[in-house]
């Protein structure tokens, strides 16, 4: 029962993921007074994609061809460790959040490989960028995850939920810190706004758009997908840590069904604040990332040190 | 003592707490003159809403009376005056190159961690919760400190000194519950001619070394020329 629940769960992230960018961009285009396109705009895209022959460059190497492949499942198996509407599952039990941080870093690695693989500029810029990024928010992350699993005791998210949803209401400083420091991680992760725009092919600015320049076709497809997978994945994070309350503890039609509806709300909310913050926040300079970045780790860091000081039992 | 097992006022005074360490690591990073007059002016707002706080919770209503001090000195016309002054000096669009931005705000986060590790015995031997705050308090001091060493222009040091007198306060509030009238009182006075002394020696610097970049200080005039 638990396992068919856990594979359902993973299922819904999939499908609902394209759902969360199609509502992602209709709130832009109202911010923005423009006409937005249909909520399921981004399936019929995907289907598209899929329908097409994919054109590969004659020099690229088998790497180039399986790169999307292995993004996509390797997202996938991150969305299974992530509670979505069900906290004790036990796909989630088998696996912490660390594991999580290394499916996304292994996503990476070989998102960046197949940029260089193709031998093109932009591919080894993108990469180069994409890398430099994402060492520096790896760490940001991870101090914003382990304020929250010192909290816990546990580096298990389903347990670490469960902890937070069982001590109810409490004002805890240091999460007010890793919230701010995980939103900042997931902005630049995701590569949205003040980081990297995912509207634009402007050579001079784009990170994530220029590794995935010689894509077309099904490969394109599942890269995108992929993407917007991991979009859902760090709003759902932020939405299950620091907001637990609506996701299921047991496995009934009633409680699930009330699950998913939380989720829903929650990640439609947190769409429209990122809607928000992109209309009214510039592009940053690339060489400023890193101060931005630096930022998100302090804040982290901070979080982790007032959870010391001011939090634990003496 | 967990912080779970907390009320709602021990809770909310120590997320304060935390917010005043983050407005202090904000002054830190902030290279634009009005951008740290108004996380200077956040500062103070916090500091009223603690005060206000303790004062609701323990029913003692002479801090309403420090709370509105605060809120009117340290909210409103200090940084009004600081704000009209780098207007007037027409600094507002300068923006300071600060020198190791990331290395500075690393050493702004050891600082708290030693702030920490001073009070750890204080805070282990006391009874109240309430002085874990007191670290806080002691590394905004220290951050203040921070600012003064790490910015240049003359309004910085004056925002990083007023600063380390909100640590003082916030200090005295979460320790003590509460100074004497009569010492609230002489501090906000004192606090209140402080600012109106470093609104004169602003000028004073100004015409003499024809900027507000301390820096300048250290080179003697007649070997400059």
């Amino acid at each position: 029962m638990s396992w068919l629940i856990a594979i359902l769960q993973t299922m819904l992230f999939a499908t609902l993921a394209p759902l969360l960018a199609g509502w992602l961009k209709w709130c832009k285009c109202r911010l923005q007074n423009r006409k937005a396109p249909s909520l399921f705009q981004p399936y019929r895209d995907l289907i598209k994609l899929t329908n097409k022959q994919p054109v590969v460059a004659g020099h690229a190497s088998w790497l180039f061809t399986i790169a999307p492949y292995i993004i996509f499942s390797a997202t996938v198996l991150a969305a299974t460790v992530v509670p979505l509407i069900a906290v004790d599952l036990p796909t989630s039990a088998s696996a912490d959040v660390i594991v999580m941080v290394g499916f996304f870093a292994f996503a990476r690695f070989f998102l960046a490989l197949a940029g260089l693989d193709i031998g093109t500029a932009f591919g080894g810029m993108g990469s180069s960028r994409e890398m430099t990024i994402s060492s520096l928010a790896e760490p940001a992350m991870l101090m914003a995850i382990f304020t929250l699993t010192m909290t816990a005791s546990t580096t298990n998210l389903s347990v670490a939920i469960s902890h937070v949803l069982n001590e109810g209401l409490v004002l805890r400083p240091s999460f007010v810190f890793a919230l701010f420091a995980l939103i900042l991680v997931a902005v630049a992760e995701t590569g949205r706004v003040p980081v990297d725009n995912p509207a634009t092919h402007l050579e001079l600015t784009m990170i994530h758009e220029a590794m995935i320049l010689e894509y077309s076709g099904r490969h394109l497809a599942l890269i995108e997908w992929a993407s917007q997978l991991k979009l859902m994945l760090y709003g759902v994070l932020i939405a299950n840590i620091f907001f637990p309350w609506g996701i299921a503890e047991t496995f009934n039609l009633k409680t699930l069904g009330y699950g998913l509806l939380a989720i829903m709300g929650k990640l439609a909310v947190l769409a429209i604040f990122l809607a928000v913050s992109e209309t009214l926040v510039a592009k940053m300079r690339l060489f400023r990332v890193q101060e931005y970045l630096g930022f998100a780790y302090l804040l982290g860091l901070l979080g982790m040190l007032s959870h010391i000081i001011l939090e634990t039992s003496r | 003592m967990n912080i779970g097992h907390q009320d709602f006022y021990t809770q909310a005074i120590l997320s304060m707490a935390a917010l005043v360490g983050l407005t202090s690591f904000l002054m830190l990073g902030q290279g634009r003159l009005l951008r740290l007059i108004f996380v200077f002016a956040l500062q103070g707002f916090l500091l009223t809403l603690t005060t206000a706080l303790t004062a609701y919770s323990l029913d003692n209503h002479h801090l309403y009376i420090s709370a509105a001090l605060t809120l009117a000195l340290k909210v409103m016309f200090i940084p009004w005056m600081l704000r009209r002054q780098v207007l007037l000096m027409n600094m507002h669009r300068d923006i300071e190159a600060l020198k190791n931005n990331t290395a500075v705000m690393m050493g702004g986060a050891s600082l708290m961690v030693f702030s920490y590790y001073v009070l750890h015995p204080i805070v282990q031997t006391s009874s109240t919760i309430m002085l874990n705050a007191l670290a806080v308090s002691l590394s905004v001091v220290l951050l203040g400190m921070l600012l003064m060493i790490s910015h240049r222009q003359a309004v910085a040091h004056v925002v990083g000194f007023m600063s380390i007198e909100n640590g003082l306060f916030f200090a005295a509030i979460v320790a003590t519950n509460g100074m004497p009238m009569v010492v609230e009182l002489g501090v906000a006075f004192d606090v209140l001619v402080a600012a109106v002394l470093f609104g004169i020696f602003f000028f004073h610097i100004r015409t003499s070394i024809d900027s507000l970049d301390v820096d300048r200080l250290n080179r003697l005039h007649e070997v400059d020329k």
